[in-house]
């Protein structure tokens, strides 16, 4: 199948999820067929711990529209605190961000359970939609798809 | 590393994928991927004949990478991977793309859409599967005891299906009597057995089982540790009273002067003294000073004959090694309080059905006698409202299934106690399914029981007491105005505070209506998603008792499988340091939730058996000689690569 057929520019999310909560949340709009735009690439970790800046910084330079930070709810991390890390290396990611000359709505971190597949789709949603009123990053490298 | 060889296998799951996803398609194009053996289509890829035809596969063309497209890997990853090592790969050598929930579910008008989307899920797992390496699962030994939590009659169950097993188990109940909500309960449908008839024997049996240690009066504080080795602290709140030389004789308890109202057993009814035993059956049957109202007058130490009422005692506690944990927390019912359902809380005689079985309960406070509070006279004229707080957007969605049953019941103990009576049901739905229980519906109508379908608008009170309530008859358009003695609401049942406490701190998860969270709605009912951890009874969610009952036995069972194993196996997905690059600046060892990292002599030293492989450290490590296995940055960094491609 060829993937680069004119095709009208489309936001392309990615979003890293914790294995426990947010990826199970993602699984739960799916169960409940949440509709959702089909903006969004999940990559797995097992901690919202583990998502490392490096990685954040990575997928905007290869040519995320956006990129979104998942895990637990402050409280619930299967790992006792990992996602209080996450916490102050997202407060450091969004500086960052401006400094690259990005514009804060291209970086989101929420805490969604396993059981929230609405709110998880809902938030696919949201974020999908400021993104395309945004256009495209003005990271993303020339002739990226 | 051996050059990588892929096979990627795709399902359909019938038409949950191949419905909307074109998968053919996706198939042809993971063949164009670099590394990419071979890759094929199966209608069900979970199926013996999808899983033969991996193994197959991977003899056939000497794979030594495999990745399916199709579900969650949180319910199949297991699966597939014990498929591919029973074709000679190592497990971790199996990489999973889910391209039903997060894809053909949630995209399932656009079609178009939703293969593109597979086709890119799949470029990015073919990245990441072609730098997989083996990886070892390592084995830990099972500490053959057990814990259940809450010994309510699911966790009583639990308790003796495991200590009858052979094996040890503590039951930590925070109440001062083990029996939980069943003993509160006059009768039981659809047999009408009298409730605590048939739980005493039971709660007798549980203290009298020399593998069970019952610690009653007391909370679980802290649980640390992993299957096989959770390591847990047991706090016993002092009862002010040698439970080894208190007898139960009640003396203490004639003597006492401080009176306040029984709202533990008694749902606020009559009352109790300071110093009290909870109920007639209770087990242990002994005494406890409630110290908030106590005003150490001494009266009950004067009383006692065994010299047990200790004044000064103080909290203990204990440390426990545990092998698995059984989670039976119980349940609050709905409190109509707060927002005055129907009146509740500002009539006198609108009443919930928890208090209506105290006060129909031969040994409750009204010695069985059903009266109205504000007169004290039996009531003519009952109403029932049903899906109080249940079934309802604004308060609690879920319907908590026992409602139904206990008001049939109860309207006709009213019936058969008050044959002169008149009661009414208002209801939306009646639910009645399992066995017998339709048939003790039809038997609620034989007697006389009227129903109403609708959901009362208003209830206001009477001058004589009583309450009218305005209810539309959806079935007849009829406007009913009912002047009613006493209105029952309904109420079902809510988690409860303890079993969110106990929640937090297992780091259990928590389903959208507030209960405990199984592993898998369908096939793993009373597992969680953590590794010796099992969750029953109205903590899980609302049930009945013969369903708590064989949740407490299916904990057992689930439970017990690792204890008669001795062993557990866990994740080989653990952390790694290359020591060419660490420079021991030691920025990782506190980021370690487990304490599983140190610097000995100069260098880090991992603990794998501590190792929980968060990976939260690996980020940490300034020089990236931490790695996190399975995880590793040069993986992740390929499936974020590969999100993208260039235009030719
Ligand atoms: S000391 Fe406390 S518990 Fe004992 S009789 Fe007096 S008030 Fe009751």
């Amino acid at each position: 199948m060829k993937m680069t057929e004119n095709k009208q520019w489309e936001p392309k999310i990615v979003a890293f999820c914790c294995n426990w909560c947010s990826y199970g949340g993602a699984d739960t709009a799916g169960m409940g067929r949440f509709q959702q735009p089909a903006s969004l690439r999940i990559i797995r970790v097992m901690c919202s711990g583990r998502i490392d800046p490096l990685h954040v910084f990575n997928a905007f330079l290869e040519g995320a529209d956006a990129v979104l930070v998942t895990g637990c709810h402050l409280g619930d991390c299967h790992y006792v605190n990992g996602n209080y890390k996450t916490q102050v290396r997202y407060d450091f990611m969004e500086d960052m961000i401006k400094e690259l000359g990005l514009e804060p709505e291209r970086l989101h971190l929420s805490w969604i359970s396993a059981s929230e597949g609405e709110k998880f789709a809902n938030f696919v949603r949201e974020v999908t939609e400021q993104v395309r009123k945004l256009g495209p990053s003005p990271l993303k490298p020339e002739g990226v798809n | 590393m051996d050059e990588p060889r892929i096979g990627v296998f795709i399902c359909e799951c019938g038409v949950n994928i191949g419905g909307v996803i074109d998968c053919q398609a996706v198939a042809d194009y993971a063949g164009t991927l670099p590394d990419v053996i071979r890759s094929s289509v199966n209608k069900y890829t979970c199926s013996d004949s999808g899983q033969s035809e991996i193994k197959q596969a991977i003899k056939d063309n000497n794979l030594n990478r495999v990745l399916v497209a199709a579900c969650t890997p949180k319910t199949h990853e297991p699966i597939f991977r014990a498929c591919v090592e029973e074709a000679g790969l190592n497990p971790y050598l199996f990489e999973f793309v889910n391209i039903r929930e997060h894809c053909s579910w949630i995209h399932m008008q656009e079609k178009e859409a939703a293969t593109g989307k597979a086709c890119e899920l799949v470029r990015m797992g073919v990245s990441r599967a072609s730098k997989l390496e083996p990886l070892q699962s390592n084995e830990v030994p099972v500490t053959n005891t057990a814990l259940v939590i809450g010994a309510g009659v699911a966790g009583m169950q639990s308790a003796l299906d495991i200590a009858e097993m052979g094996y040890k188990v503590y039951l930590v109940e925070k109440n001062p009597s083990i029996g939980g909500k069943m003993a509160q309960l006059d009768k039981t449908f659809p047999t009408n057995d009298c409730s605590i008839c048939i739980l005493g024997p039971k709660m007798v049996e549980v203290a009298r089982n020399k593998n069970i240690e019952l610690m009653t009066y007391s909370e679980v504080e802290e649980v640390d540790g992993y299957v096989g080795n959770f390591k847990v602290k047991v706090r016993h709140k002092a009862r002010y009273v040698d439970t080894n030389t208190c007898t139960g004789c009640g003396l203490c308890v004639q003597k006492c002067p401080v009176e306040v109202p029984n709202i533990e057993f008694n749902e606020g009814i009559g009352t109790r003294k300071a110093i009290y035993i909870p109920f007639p059956q209770a087990v242990p049957l002994r005494a406890v000073i409630d110290k908030s109202v106590c005003i150490d007058c001494g009266a009950c130490s004067r009383a006692c004959s065994s010299n047990s009422i200790i004044m000064e005692q103080e909290d203990t506690f204990s440390e426990l090694d545990i092998g698995v944990i059984v989670v039976t927390a119980g349940f609050d019912v709905y409190d109509p309080e707060p927002t005055h359902d129907f009146g509740y809380g500002l009539y006198d005689n609108v009443i919930t059905g928890m208090e209506l079985e105290r006060l129909i309960n031969a040994s409750g406070p009204t010695m069985g006698k059903v009266v109205r509070p504000s007169d004290v006279k039996p009531p003519k004229k009952v109403g029932f409202i049903q899906c109080v707080g249940s079934r309802d957007k604004k308060r609690n969605r879920y319907c908590s299934s026992f409602c139904c049953m206990y008001a049939l019941k109860d309207a006709q103990l009213i019936r058969e106690k008050y044959p002169d009576s008149e009661v009414y049901i208002m209801y939306m739905d009646m639910r009645t399914p399992f066995r017998n229980y339709e048939e003790f519906y039809d038997r609620a109508r034989d007697m006389g029981i009227r129903f109403i379908r609708g959901k009362p608008g208003k209830v206001t009170e009477n001058d004589d007491g009583g309450v009218k309530v305005r209810v539309e008859d959806t079935l007849t358009n009829d406007i009913i105005n009912l002047d009613l003695d006493l209105l029952v609401l309904s109420v079902g049942a809510v988690s409860s505070e303890s079993t969110e406490r106990i929640r937090q701190i297992l780091k259990v998860s928590r389903a959208a209506d507030g209960f405990l969270m199984e592993a898998h709605p369908k096939l793993k009912p009373v597992d969680t998603t953590l590794d010796g951890i099992f969750i029953g009874g109205v903590s899980q969610g609302p049930k009945d008792i013969p369903y708590s009952v064989s949740q407490g036995s299916a904990c057992a069972a689930r439970a017990s499988r690792y204890l008669a194993q001795g062993k557990a196996i866990t994740e080989g997905i653990t952390v790694e340091v290359n020591h060419d690059i660490c420079v021991a600046c030691g920025i990782c060892v506190p980021m370690c939730p487990f304490q599983a990292l140190s610097i000995e002599e100069g260098k880090l030293n991992i603990i794998k058996a501590l190792c929980k492989g968060c990976g939260t450290c690996a980020v940490a490590c300034p020089t990236g000689a931490l790695q996190q296995n399975h995880f590793r940055n040069d993986q992740l960094l390929a499936q974020v690569k590969n999100v993208f491609t260039f235009e030719e």
